[in-house]
């Protein structure tokens, strides 16, 4: 009995040491290949703590792999987008100039789609082991798309408002009471235009709060699921629109510049997708220290951030070491630094053994930032199609 | 066969008739051949034909030869005409001395042999110690002097004169005049000088040539 | 006597430095109908076309578009000729003080002059609440209200110092003493003599420079961005925006956007056409009255006001940069920072500011340098063939000029590609040495043209081949204009956003795309940091160009 038993145990222990060391070779292969090379990282430029945090990963990258980080600068990530697809154009395959990408939601979808990602390459990132990849969990679905492998995830963001609570020290917690709000106080609330992620992502929060049947979100958007689950937002929004600042006429192009115009005294409040980026702003004299950020009572939007690999990427392992490295708890715990980014770890922390999951516990906490009770729980992203119709309706309803 | 020679040379623009009638006309060292005319007959045009610097919108006929060689076809920088204009067209940028250097003919090699035969000529044009005066401080009279020493240090082997006294006041002019007959009669080459200044042409005492239409 | 030579050294750069662009141009165009492989759009088609009717606010955006750059390319002319008219007899002293202006790039002129007249911006600030009452800002569309009149403000006050600079350089060729005096003797003060005959055949001499002008300002994208309607922006913008968007479906709009863009300052073109021709009508009608009116000097006087506020503008612009770089918690109705702190240079400093700006000022030096020589290649090709005047191709050079950044991009971008430059700093600097050469080149022509042959032919008779003559007589006799040229060259380099971007495939940074990419952050300490260096290495080129140049006159 224990023999046949014991010949099993062994044939499957060997057969996952081979597999492991299977994994180890052809990541070592990885690493080899990787050494010397410039990883050219498409990101978001808006924002210098993420662009110092990259400097800093460049260094430690350095230091272990040999591998120099290159930050491109993006003010659109649609812009990477549009240059991989000048080159499939241009006949190209391979050497292409983007390494990788810093992407999401619809940028992922239409990349993915049209054939302009390299992969799957996630299970091959030996720090993989810590992600909860099981089909539909956070880490694996990207605005309920199956990332599939193509997209490994790097930080965690969340739906906040941002209030001057010397101002306003009651804010309103939900859509339904900020129009209330909008109203007593007309022209001094506004939103980034929908054709920008942030402002797309509030007409979403709206949608997610106000629509008749949320599971029907998580599906594409049918023309009748469509218009029977918007019907309430547009109602909502039409009554918002005339008493939002400059009476709805115009809107400020991203959450940065939204930032600088709660700064000017402009309105009364911001947004972001990253709850503590307005203790940051205060830590620099750019929002004044009465700021306050906090999420909706119903819960907020939140999802995760990916980094994806071009087609034709010249770096391939180069980005693959890179993408490994973001997932690296001693990384992620750096990340969730509030003096660093203050960007949620998207590692499963049930995964960690308690001397990887020690960093996380010693971090620094800050009055400034909104506590777990004030961010609210946080609710699943619809699919992208939602946000590509809301925001070419709402360009339409707004329309002169 | 020495001496500058004129066969049948006329100019004409495009589509036009020719600016004078063809010209017959030969130089022979150490004279010096006077070209009169009314304005616009195409006197200054015609020296710039000689000496190789008129544009290519022109229709020339005929024939010039130097010393025998013919000059149709050899750039201006290879015919060793020297050309004096009205103004004395001192490079601005360069000082006395330098302008002086820059027609100074290659053959005269190294530093200190260039730097004397520099000095001489300024000795010689009365002006010795001014090498490194800039162009702009000097007088008339003195400019006309140095450019004339700058083309005579380029060891022309003719040498055209373009109403070179024009600007000058009849005092100056005369003095002038004589220093630029002196040193041209001295270099032993043939001058053709170009004027409609009739105290130029009695000074010159050389043969002079009416251009007509 | 012509020789093949130097025909082919125009032909070697025409088809280097000129060609691109018209390629570039058929292949955005044959995009914009279909002709796009990558998206699996072959097939000739409309399609592009009918989706981009579809976008909503289009007929709105070619509108706000055409009248903005009409205005602001208007304003800036009528300005122009207040300040030539009111610094008459002092042209020198003019031409000294407006090359920092010219110099300044559009973003960072752009940046500080949105911070200076929004309703919370500096001057608002200044008056608050003392003079205005006002505890938070009103709630006024400035900048990017609807009409565009802020962009056309922008505009103005950025080309002013081009077309004044301009008409300064063509104005030794009229005899304007000589029409003065003949007003005069004819009973017509001054500004109505300057108004009636010198000001018309001067608007002919700088004509060409004017149409520029009204096709940049058809086709700006980055002060619109920053100082244009938003809801809908201006169709360049537009198509910017769609060839970024994160919907691949919005590219084919986007292309033939991009395309619209040359329909559209074709338009303009059409419409400044006409206006010249009713314009010259009311003149002549205005002369045949022969009123000796004092109306065209109130005129003139309140156009040379004007200048004086646009250029007050202007410096006030970049004096607020440079208080923002040391700003720490500047609120509204506050006229000054809280307190003054270095953290805005010293993270710059931590994020390479100083590397950065070696480079874009190595990118500049060496994009100058090569554009100048290509322009003094072009003119001494141009003299050895026994050319006087300009020629017929030399009127291509105008053509970067003429048509819109954003409908060549794409076709630069295929271009580059295809040689196999595609993000590589050799393709930057080709597309730099792109938009200089025509640059260089007309800073240069003029007084290239003007040097008096005699010179040469002098130099020739002294025994000098075209070489010797090149090398130590025209060139040193056009240190000045060489200076110039090559101050005008960096400058262009240094103010380039979009060539940059698209031809470096994003990877080749300069202080210019980090201005701009920081401008949509939310740091405005940081962003008015990059954007106060950006500004800063054209003005210091121009500085040295004067410099150098002066030590020569001494």
């Amino acid at each position: 009995m224990k023999a046949p038993l014991l010949a099993a145990l062994g044939f499957a222990i060997a057969a996952m040491a081979q597999a492991t060391m299977a994994l180890a070779a052809t990541w070592d292969e990885t690493l080899d290949k990787a050494r010397g090379q410039t990883v050219y990282f498409n990101a978001w430029g808006g924002d210098e703590r993420t662009n110092s945090f990259l400097t800093w990963a460049d260094q430690e990258m350095q230091a272990r792999y040999g591998v120099h980080v290159q930050q491109v600068k993006l003010s659109d990530t649609g812009e990477a987008v549009a240059r991989v697809l000048a080159e499939k154009t241009a006949g190209q395959t391979k050497d292409g100039s983007g390494d990788l990408i810093w992407i999401n939601g619809a940028n992922f979808l239409s990349m993915k789609e049209k054939g302009l990602l390299y992969g799957p390459f996630v299970a091959d990132l030996p720090n993989a082991r810590y992600l909860d990849l099981t089909p539909g969990s956070a880490a694996a679905t990207d605005f309920t798309i199956p990332t599939d492998g193509y997209e490994a995830p790097w930080r965690l963001a969340k739906f906040v408002l941002t209030v001057d609570s010397a101002r306003e020290p009651n804010p309103p917690r939900s859509m339904v009471a900020l129009a209330g709000w909008a109203a007593a106080h007309p022209g001094r609330f506004t939103h980034p235009t929908a054709a920008n992620f942030m402002g797309a992502t509030f007409l979403k929060q709206a949608l997610v709060e106000l629509a008749p049947d949320p599971r029907a979100l998580a599906l594409p958007p049918t023309d009748a699921s469509y218009a029977a689950q918007t019907a309430p937002l547009w109602a909502w929004y039409d009554a918002l629109r005339p008493n939002l600042w400059r009476k709805g006429t115009a809107f400020p192009e991203n959450e940065s510049a939204l930032q600088k115009m709660l700064n000017d005294g402009e309105v009364d409040f911001a947004m972001a997708f990253d709850p503590a980026a307005a203790a940051a702003a205060v830590e620099k004299g750019l929002l004044p220290p009465t700021v306050r950020s906090y999420g909706m009572a119903g819960g907020s939007l939140g999802n995760m951030s990916f980094v994806a690999i071009p087609f034709d990427a010249a770096h391939r392992e180069g980005a693959m070491v890179l993408a490994n490295f973001l997932l690296d708890p001693a990384t992620q715990a750096h990340a969730q630094d509030l003096r660093v980014l203050g960007a949620a770890s998207v590692l499963d922390p049930a995964k960690l053994s308690p001397a990887e999951a020690a960093p996380f516990a010693a971090l620094p906490s800050s009055p400034a930032l909104p506590t777990a009770a004030e961010l609210g729980a946080t609710l699943p992203e619809p699919h992208p199609d939602w946000m590509v119709r809301l925001a070419a309706d709402w360009a339409k309803r707004t329309a002169p | 066969m020495s001496g500058l020679a004129l066969d049948a040379v006329s100019l004409a623009q495009p589509g036009a008739a020719p600016l004078f009638a063809p010209l017959m006309l030969t130089v022979p060292p150490g004279q010096v051949t006077v070209v009169m005319g009314p304005s616009g007959i195409g006197k200054s045009t015609l020296l710039a034909h000689i000496a190789g610097v008129l544009g290519p919108d022109w229709v020339t006929r005929g024939r010039v030869t130097l010393d025998g060689r013919d000059l149709a076809g050899v750039p201006a920088e290879r015919r060793r005409v020297g050309l004096m204009f009205q103004d004395a067209l001192l490079f601005p940028h360069l000082s006395v001395g330098a302008n002086l250097a820059f027609g100074l003919a290659p053959e005269v090699r190294g530093r200190a042999a260039r730097r004397a035969a520099v000095e001489e000529a300024l000795r010689q044009a009365g002006m010795a110690g001014l090498a490194d005066r800039d162009p702009a401080s000097l007088s008339g009279g003195q400019a006309a002097r140095v450019a004339l020493m700058r083309t005579l240090l380029a060891r022309p082997r003719a040498l055209l004169l373009d109403e070179p006294f024009s600007r000058l006041d009849t005092a100056l002019r005369a003095d002038l005049r004589a220093f630029v007959f002196a040193h041209a009669t001295a270099a032993a080459i043939p001058v053709l000088l170009v004027t409609h200044d009739a105290a130029d042409a009695a000074a010159a005492a050389g043969p002079v040539i009416q251009l007509r239409p | 006597m012509a020789r093949p030579g130097p025909a082919l050294v125009r032909a070697a750069l025409g088809v280097g430095l000129i060609l691109p662009f018209a390629a570039a141009a058929a292949i955005t165009l044959a995009a914009s109908f279909g002709l796009l492989p990558a998206l699996g759009g072959q097939a000739f088609g409309l399609d592009p076309w009918v989706r981009l009717l579809d976008q909503p606010g289009l007929a709105r955006s070619v509108g706000v578009t055409l009248l903005a750059g009409l205005l602001g390319t208007a304003l800036a002319l009528g300005l122009a000729f207040g300040l030539v008219f009111a610094l008459r007899g002092r042209e020198g002293r003019l031409a000294r003080l407006l090359p920092p202006f010219l110099a300044t790039p559009h973003a960072a002129l752009a940046i500080g002059l949105a911070f200076l007249i929004a309703p919370s911006g500096w001057i608002g600030r200044a008056l608050s609440p003392w003079a205005t009452g006002w505890l938070t800002p009103p709630d006024w569309p400035v900048p990017q209200d609807g009409a565009g009149l802020s962009l056309a403000l922008g505009l103005a006050v950025k080309e002013l110092p081009f077309l004044a600079l301009m008409m300064l350089a063509a104005l030794p060729r009229l005899p304007v003493v000589r029409h003065l005096a003949e007003g005069a003797t004819l009973g017509y003060g001054a500004a109505h003599a300057w108004a009636g005959l010198v000001a018309p055949e001067l608007y002919r001499l700088v004509r060409l420079p004017v149409y520029a002008t009204l096709a940049f300002s058809l086709s700006v994208v980055d002060m619109a961005l920053i100082l244009g309607p938003t809801l809908p922006p201006t169709l360049p913008v537009a198509a910017a925006r769609w060839l970024m968007a994160p919907d691949l479906a919005l590219y084919l709009p986007g292309l033939a956007a991009a395309t619209l863009c040359a329909g559209l300052v074709a338009l303009g073109f059409l419409v400044w056409w006409l206006a010249e021709r009713v314009a010259a009508a009311l003149l002549r009608a205005w002369l045949m009255r022969g009123q000796r009116a004092k109306g065209s000097g109130r005129v003139l006087g309140f156009a040379a006001a004007g200048a004086g506020v646009a250029l007050a503008l202007a410096t006030l612009s970049l004096a607020a940069l440079a208080v923002w770089t040391l700003a720490w918690g500047w609120r509204f109705p506050d006229a000054w920072p809280e307190r003054l702190t270095l953290q805005g240079w010293q993270s710059a400093g931590r994020e390479g500011i100083w590397g950065l700006a070696a480079r874009t000022a190595a990118l500049g030096v060496a994009a100058s340098l090569l554009s100048v020589l290509c322009a003094i290649a072009w003119l001494e090709a141009g003299t050895r063939a026994g050319r006087e005047g300009p020629g017929r191709i030399e009127g291509a050079v105008w053509l970067p000029l003429l048509l819109p950044q954003v409908a060549l991009m794409f076709g630069l971008q295929v271009i580059a590609a295809r040689a196999g430059l595609a993000g590589a700093a050799g393709a930057v600097l080709w597309g730099h040495v792109l938009y200089a050469f025509p640059y260089a080149l007309l800073a240069l022509a003029g007084p290239w043209r003007r040097l008096d042959p005699r010179l040469l032919q002098a130099g020739a008779t002294l025994g000098a081949g075209p070489w010797r003559r090149l090398l130590t007589l025209r060139l040193p006799l056009l240190r000045g204009p060489l200076l110039a040229a090559a101050a005008l060259a960096l400058s262009v380099s240094v103010a380039l956003y979009v060539p940059t971007l698209f031809l470096g495939a994003g990877r080749i940074a300069t202080l210019t795309t980090e201005a701009v990419a920081l401008a949509s952050g939310a740091d405005r300490r940081l962003g008015a940091t990059y954007a106060l260096l950006q500004a800063a290495l054209p003005l210091l080129a121009f500085a040295l160009a004067a410099l150098l140049s002066r030590k020569e006159g001494a």
